[in-house]
């Protein structure tokens, strides 16, 4: 009876105990919302998620947008991706610098008398917005993440994926000093913003590979 | 099109058949000022620097339709009722040109930045004045834009203290 009563106030004690930590958890330190969780998500289907990713992707990668996106204090340029000519620097705003900005020679269009890229907004994306040399996860990562990305959330970045003039201007790259066309992004403009929307409305999920 | 604008001072206004037409056209052809100077018309070597609304820009590559409305200042309006600008002033006194094609831009863009940066160390220069000189007068031109921020420090204070 006594060895009883010591087992029976063992197992009680055992019992609050786990009820206890468990307690102490809420659902967002470990649980996973089955509710809004995109990969359980009923409409999720994970093949369509990657080929929009893969086509919005194939956009963010190429030139038009890295060139603008660099890891260092200087901007890219032209179709091999060179520094930017007389290391002209990103400034503390990304718009150049004092006396020598981005708008001394480029303005709010393409000009096709000296071939110099324009659109509004010209200026490079945060350091810590950097693309180049980075993989399209790693660059997906970084996008998607609101200490990344200027605080921006997935309606956000939609919004400037699809709709931002300069990001925009890639399918309208203009002409070189040469007279020679930019070369536009793999994907037309049409497809890359429904892939865009597409990827985003499945939850924005990025692929592990 | 017409566009109008002030130009050291004075109202102008020109007729282009395309607004996208470079800025320089109007400054050299319009209007009559042949300072400003065509250097590469690719907005590289920095020749055809004047101010707009007090920045530099390249005019070159300056759209004219831009203009509709600022305020321009090339070369020839720099200079203030008969007295040089310290930059200009600077520039004579250091014997910067040579060739001198390139130095109405060199100039410009000098006084651009002193707005901005009174008193310009090497870096500062080396990072905002990347016009291009093919005679190499860099050297003298770094001493003149050192001389240039003595000087306009010297005419803000004696202006402040009047």
């Amino acid at each position: 009876m006594k060895k009883n009563t010591i087992l029976f106030t063992m197992i009680t004690f055992l019992l609050i105990g786990i009820i206890t930590i468990g307690s102490s958890f809420s659902d967002n330190d470990f649980a996973i919302d089955q509710e809004n969780n995109p990969l359980t998500a009923p409409h999720f289907d994970e093949n369509e998620s990657k080929a929009a990713f893969d086509k919005m992707m194939t956009v963010l990668e190429h030139k038009r947008c890295v060139n603008c996106h660099p890891s260092g204090a200087i901007p890219r340029q032209g179709e091999d991706s060179h520094l930017h000519n007389f290391d002209v620097k990103r400034g503390e705003a990304g718009q150049g610098l004092a006396a020598y900005s981005c708008n001394t020679c480029h303005s709010d269009q393409n000009n096709d008398y000296s071939g110099v890229p324009g659109a509004p907004h010209w200026s490079l994306a945060p350091e810590e917005m950097a693309w180049e040399g980075k993989t399209r996860i790693e660059i997906a990562t970084q996008m998607m993440d609101s200490k990344r990305n200027g605080g921006r959330s997935h309606e956000d970045i939609m919004h400037h994926l699809t709709e931002h003039e300069l990001v925009l201007w890639a399918w309208n790259p203009g002409v070189d000093a040469e007279g020679n066309p930019r070369e536009k992004p793999p994907v037309p403009k049409d497809e890359y913003i429904q892939a865009v929307k597409q990827w985003i409305e499945l939850g924005a999920v990025i692929p592990s590979e | 099109m017409k566009v109008s604008f002030n130009i050291n001072g004075e109202q102008k206004t020109v007729e282009v058949s395309d607004g996208n037409s470079p800025l320089l056209w109007a400054i050299r052809d319009g209007v009559g000022l042949k300072g400003t100077k065509f250097g590469c018309g690719k907005a590289a070597c920095g020749a055809c620097t004047i101010h707009v609304d007090g920045n530099a820009v390249r005019s070159c590559s300056f759209p004219v339709r831009m203009a509709e409305g600022k305020e321009i200042t090339t070369i020839e309006g720099l200079s203030n009722d008969g007295v040089l600008h310290p930059v200009q002033q600077a520039w004579m006194d250091e014997v910067v040109p040579q060739c001198g094609y390139c130095q109405p831009g060199f100039m410009m863009a000098t006084a651009a930045m002193l707005d901005k940066i009174p008193n310009p160390t090497d870096e500062d220069i080396d990072n905002n004045i990347i016009n291009v000189c093919r005679c190499g007068t860099y050297y003298r031109m770094r001493k003149a834009i050192h001389r240039a921020a003595e000087l306009n420090t010297k005419k803000n204070n004696s202006e402040s203290t009047q």
